[in-house]
């Protein structure tokens, strides 16, 4: 479990997020949304510990952010910020075994390299696992970091804006692996979305955040609403309902 | 790799080996010990600024940098500049070479923490910051040592002329030793870091979430710069003239090409290697067979920038 609690965050003075404090559960997709500037990626990066904390507390089980030491929390949690720029020239296979380095700390073992091809093959990257980063698709790209998160092998996963950037195909292949792994694996995924259609879609759970306050918290079906996208993105499209499932006429 | 590493020791070999014998003429026991305390003194200076170069490029993650944007040289040749001025050249002549080494490595440590501390200070400060004031102190230091040498008497401005570029020519013992004592530990340190460094070279974000804190490593990484850079320059003198050494530069983006890989258990070892065999063999190709004096650093300079101007030409990704 996530936790939160009295969680406030200023950047020069200015306040971004306002004594958040929330329970996101083991298990399932939450999409974090909201407007730009709302305090989403913010947020993720506080958990994550990109951004030091400097009000509140945020535990993931039982690591506390900011007092657990970094190595223990990189075996419990992977991210994947919102800029994957590496300076460096590797290959998608060399990126993926780098989610084995939180457990081997440099020195490799048999085991390590079998969990490395197994990340490969789930995402279908064994045939391009010799090219260039900079040689591959944007959407083979994101999906090499999702499988050095998988490689990783921790509980929790925490995607920044991942369908930056994405075509179509890109993006729905992205949140269909991120299902599975949800589905499948048991992995807990924290996810901000810029697209209410993709988290209504493919989450089970949306909070929305407005000005740095939880404007809504709950299932697609609950938080997506005519009111929601009034009230928190300012905007009067209208909602049609699918298969249960809300979407929002664009 | 590790062939081309094999290669790259054995050419290593041959140079040294036809430096300590090509044009040996007179007594081996006059001979070796000189010509071996020049060879030593260039292998340490070799090892030292490659490997420093080589963290330098990894965590500010740019292939264009080398440590002394950050002001090193400039320091060395004030300081230099300065104790003629005051001392006279006779004075600085008489000084114990082993004070003046002391001196140098404290100052450019000194320097090194300074900014050290600008990257420490608040949350945002960042490695670029760090290097771009690096980049205008050093501007600030030759200014005043451009002053100073104005109103320097011309015949001290020769003498701090000569030693303001790096020679191998004349290496007291005591001070290789000394030398070697600061710069070996920290290679052993650079060594033990080669896989963080890997795992920093992701970008900070990435180095985050693996469980590497990006700061920590850097500030590390920054003081084996020092300690490296600092322990060559006492040594033999800055390696370049003025602008910025090109020497780094040349030896990475040598390294790069004969070992294209990006982990540092290859690229520490590669660039070290290739750094050796540049001075040595440079070295012996100006001292034996063109019997020049004119300084091994002024060629270099010259190769170095040519290479700097194509790198920055054919460099596709920002």
């Amino acid at each position: 479990m996530i936790r939160l609690s009295g969680v406030n965050h200023f950047i020069g003075g200015t306040q971004i997020l306002h004594d958040i404090s929330l329970e996101l559960p083991k298990g399932g997709i939450t999409a974090l949304i909201g407007p730009n500037g709302a305090g989403k990626s913010t947020l993720l990066s506080l958990i994550a510990r990109l951004t030091p904390l400097k009000q509140g507390e945020i535990t993931v089980d039982t690591l506390k952010i900011g007092a657990c030491a970094d190595r223990d929390l990189a075996k419990v949690l992977a991210i994947m910020a919102q800029s994957t720029h590496v300076s460096a020239r590797l290959r998608v296979r060399e990126l993926v075994s780098f989610g084995r380095y939180p457990w081997h700390r440099g020195r490799p073992t048999a085991a390590d390299d079998a969990l490395i091809e197994a990340a490969l093959a789930r995402f279908e990257l064994l045939e391009i696992g010799d090219r260039f980063l900079d040689e591959v698709s944007g959407g083979q790209r994101q999906r090499a970091f999702v499988a050095m998160a998988f490689a990783q092998d921790t509980d929790y996963l925490l995607l920044d804006e991942p369908l930056n950037n994405l075509d179509i195909a890109g993006a729905r292949g992205l949140m269909r692996l991120l299902r599975e792994m949800a589905d499948n694996d048991g992995k807990t995924i924290l996810i901000v979305l810029h697209d209410i259609n993709y988290a209504a879609a493919f989450a089970d759970r949306i909070v929305a955040l407005k000005q740095g306050r939880i404007a809504a918290l709950g299932t697609p079906a609950e938080v997506v609403s005519n009111s929601l996208l009034r009230d928190v993105f300012g905007t009067d499209a209208e909602i049609s309902h699918i298969d249960g499932r809300p979407f929002v006429m664009v | 790799m590790a062939k081309r590493l094999i290669l790259l020791s054995t050419l290593l070999l041959i140079a040294c080996a036809i430096y300590i014998g090509l044009g040996a003429e007179g007594a081996w026991s006059f001979l070796l010990p000189y010509r071996a305390t020049k060879l030593a003194s260039m292998l340490l200076v070799g090892v030292g600024l490659s490997v420093a170069t080589v963290l330098f490029q990894t965590i500010t993650a740019n292939r264009i940098l080398t440590p002394s944007v950050m002001g090193f040289d400039a320091l060395y040749v004030m300081v230099l500049t300065l104790l003629v001025h005051v001392l006279g050249g006779v004075g600085y002549a008489s000084l114990p070479a082993a004070l003046l080494f002391a001196m140098n490595v404290a100052g450019m440590t000194a320097l090194g923490m300074l900014l050290f501390g600008l990257l420490q200070k608040g949350a945002r400060g960042d490695i670029m910051r760090l290097v771009l004031t690096g980049l205008i102190l050093g501007i600030l230091l030759r200014s005043v040592t451009e002053f100073l040498q104005r109103m320097i008497d011309p015949a001290e401005f020769q003498m701090v002329q000569s030693v303001s570029f790096a020679r191998f020519t004349q290496v007291e013992p005591s001070l290789l030793l000394l030398s070697a004592l600061v710069t070996l530990p920290a290679l052993a340190l650079a060594w033990r870091m080669r896989t963080r460094l890997d795992v920093l070279a992701l970008g900070d974000a990435t180095a985050t979430g693996l469980g590497e804190n990006p700061k920590r490593g850097q500030a590390q990484a920054l003081v084996l710069i020092c300690i490296l850079v600092a322990a060559s320059t006492a040594l033999v003198g800055p390696m370049s003239g003025g602008g910025g050494s090109f020497f780094g530069l040349i030896v990475t983006a040598l390294a790069h090409v004969i070992t294209p890989s990006e982990r540092h258990r290859i690229l520490l070892p590669s660039a070290a290697l290739t750094g050796c065999i540049i001075l040595v063999g440079g070295q012996t190709v100006m001292e034996r067979l063109l019997d020049l004096t004119t300084p091994l650093t002024v060629v270099i300079e010259l190769i170095g920038g040519i290479l700097f101007l194509v790198l920055l030409v054919k460099r596709k990704r920002a």
